[in-house]
């Protein structure tokens, strides 16, 4: 096993503050890794930075043999790394058809078989050709999730970056994405890298998972250890009795 | 504890409950037709606690709030019967029912960041609610609102009552949103996803706190969530709507013999720590659940 994405030192600054303060991370392919924290404990911030949404100011990252720094990314890179944001009502553009969301990932890549790929990429993501030209107005919640996936997948990425896909949604819906990313997972050999604020989903979906916050790692476990206990941050501890639920007493 | 038999206080003698619901319908015009939001949802409810549970769209929220009062305007509202202490809701004039908003039965929203009043400092928005409700002076009001920072373990109140909402944090935002809503000592508290919009961490918390309170001041609550196990952990009794309807009513200790597909099927497609099921159980909805 080798490291497909290699996180040395990376720090990200917004004036004074440190949004992520020198985290190193080393994702192997193939695997399923978590990252799991509270709101700004720099989870998002660490997604954002490794696909070039945000620039990080020093340290490495390598991605599939290639290194990369700042804000720049390469058109490859985005052939190899696709990422699903939280919000499926603000990551897709309200005025354009489903169609024209699917095709411009293709024409940016220089695809020529388009119409195939756009039948096969709803098809693959549980949506027949009759959603094909609606808009994600007209669509639900976990359909439009369903949409963001497909807009991932259709480049044949081998990296998914996953933030929050599920924590907007609904628990049934939520079961069928999680079950729908496992499945194109399995399906073709991919990578992910996951982020939630929920113990039960990184641990049914992740191998690995580690814990953020304020901007630093706490510790990176295997799921199984949330399971038996093994791990020996207090924040993790406390994190996991929150995933529990209310107990009185 | 009233349950099971409402109408019946602990001495035997009979009394309104607290509020009773009988056939609430809510629907809303629109330019394809009318949508039935809620679709004759039923209930009485003593001074306990009762949860309602569902997804979006299965009008737990607009149950809530047709309860409050705050459905909108072109909604229309019927019922056999909404009352409070034996006093019908819908009937009242609207400057009745604006005695007992805020004052008997108040509500706790979602999201603190947008509930607020953003341009008042958290301690003039509270004694605003506390003098619209009683004759106060302005001395006795402010030593009455930093008593009641100080029961939703805020520290530090004096600093706090002169912030305005931006400045301090959800967790904290929510504890002064409950601060506000139990100021007048309410009978009736509703809560509409009151920890949704917070950290995992911080959840537990303001849950504590509002467990504190409500058994302290002994106030009858309805906590509407779309999570199952917290409704059920939190509350004596839940209502689990789909569709507009209740499907289900179960005794929260009984969450295991639960018996309605609808129920069981959102029980079991939560994936937990520790149980290894690849893939997740799906919802199967069926259509004759929502008929």
């Amino acid at each position: 096993m080798s490291a497909i994405i290699s996180i040395r030192d990376m720090l990200v600054t917004y004036d004074d503050f440190a949004a992520l303060d020198h985290v190193s991370m080393d994702v192997e392919e193939g695997e399923s890794f978590g990252i799991v924290g509270e709101s700004g404990s720099g989870k998002s911030t660490l997604l954002r930075a490794v696909s070039g949404l945000e620039g990080f100011n020093s340290g490495t990252l390598t991605v599939a043999g290639k290194t990369y720094s700042g804000q720049s990314r390469t058109k490859e890179f985005y052939r190899t790394v696709q990422m699903v944001f939280q919000d499926p009502y603000g990551s897709l553009h309200p005025r354009q058809t489903v169609d024209r969301l699917l095709l411009e990932p293709l024409a940016i890549h220089g695809f020529t078989d388009v119409d195939v790929r756009i039948a096969r990429a709803l098809d693959e993501v549980g949506l027949g050709a009759g959603f094909r030209f609606r808009y994600s107005h007209q669509l639900s919640g976990g359909q439009r999730q369903r949409i963001a996936i497909a807009r991932a997948l259709i480049l044949e990425p081998k990296i998914l970056l996953l933030d929050e896909p599920t924590s907007a949604l609904d628990a049934s819906i939520q079961a069928e994405i999680l079950n729908l990313l496992e499945q194109a997972k399995r399906d073709r050999g991919l990578t992910f890298v996951m982020v939630s604020h929920d113990l039960g989903v990184i641990s049914h979906m992740c191998g690995r998972l580690a814990v953020m916050k304020s901007g630093k790692v706490v510790e990176t476990v295997p799921a199984q250890a949330l399971e038996n206990r093994e791990f020996s941050a207090d924040y993790t501890r406390q994190l996991l009795v929150a995933s529990e639920g209310f107990s009185r007493g | 504890m009233m349950m099971g038999n409402p109408s019946v206080n602990m001495t035997g003698t009979t009394e309104a409950p607290l509020l009773a619901v009988d056939d609430l319908r809510v629907t809303f015009p629109t330019r394809t037709g009318e949508v039935t939001a809620v679709r004759g949802v039923s209930f009485t409810l003593g001074k306990e606690r009762l949860g309602i549970v569902g997804e979006s769209g299965s009008g737990k929220s607009q149950t809530g709030r047709a309860i409050m009062g705050l459905t909108a305007g072109h909604a229309k509202i019927t019922a056999n019967k909404l009352e409070f202490r034996g006093r019908d809701l819908l009937s009242m004039p609207k400057s009745e029912r604006r005695h007992i908003r805020g004052k008997q039965i108040a509500m706790i929203l979602q999201d603190p960041k947008y509930s607020l009043n953003p341009v008042m400092t958290i301690g003039r928005q509270i004694v605003e609610t506390l003098k619209t409700h009683e004759k106060v002076s302005g001395a006795q009001a402010k030593e009455r609102v930093i008593a009641m920072l100080e029961a939703v373990q805020i520290r530090d109140p004096g600093r706090v009552y002169d912030l305005y909402p931006h400045e301090v944090s959800g967790g904290m935002g929510q504890r002064v949103m409950i601060a506000m809503m139990l100021i007048c000592g309410p009978e009736l508290l509703i809560a509409d996803e009151p920890t949704s919009a917070l950290d995992v961490t911080v959840q537990l918390d303001v849950l504590d706190i509002l467990d504190k309170l409500v058994s302290e001041r002994g106030m009858g609550l309805i906590f509407v969530s779309h999570d199952l196990r917290l409704v059920s952990s939190f509350c004596d009794r839940v209502l689990v709507m789909y569709a507009g309807r209740v499907v289900e009513e179960l005794a929260s200790a009984d969450l295991s013999k639960a018996s309605h597909p609808y129920t069981l099927g959102l029980l079991n497609c939560l994936p937990t720590i520790g149980s290894n099921r690849h893939p997740l159980p799906v919802l199967d909805r069926k259509p004759e659940w929502s008929l």
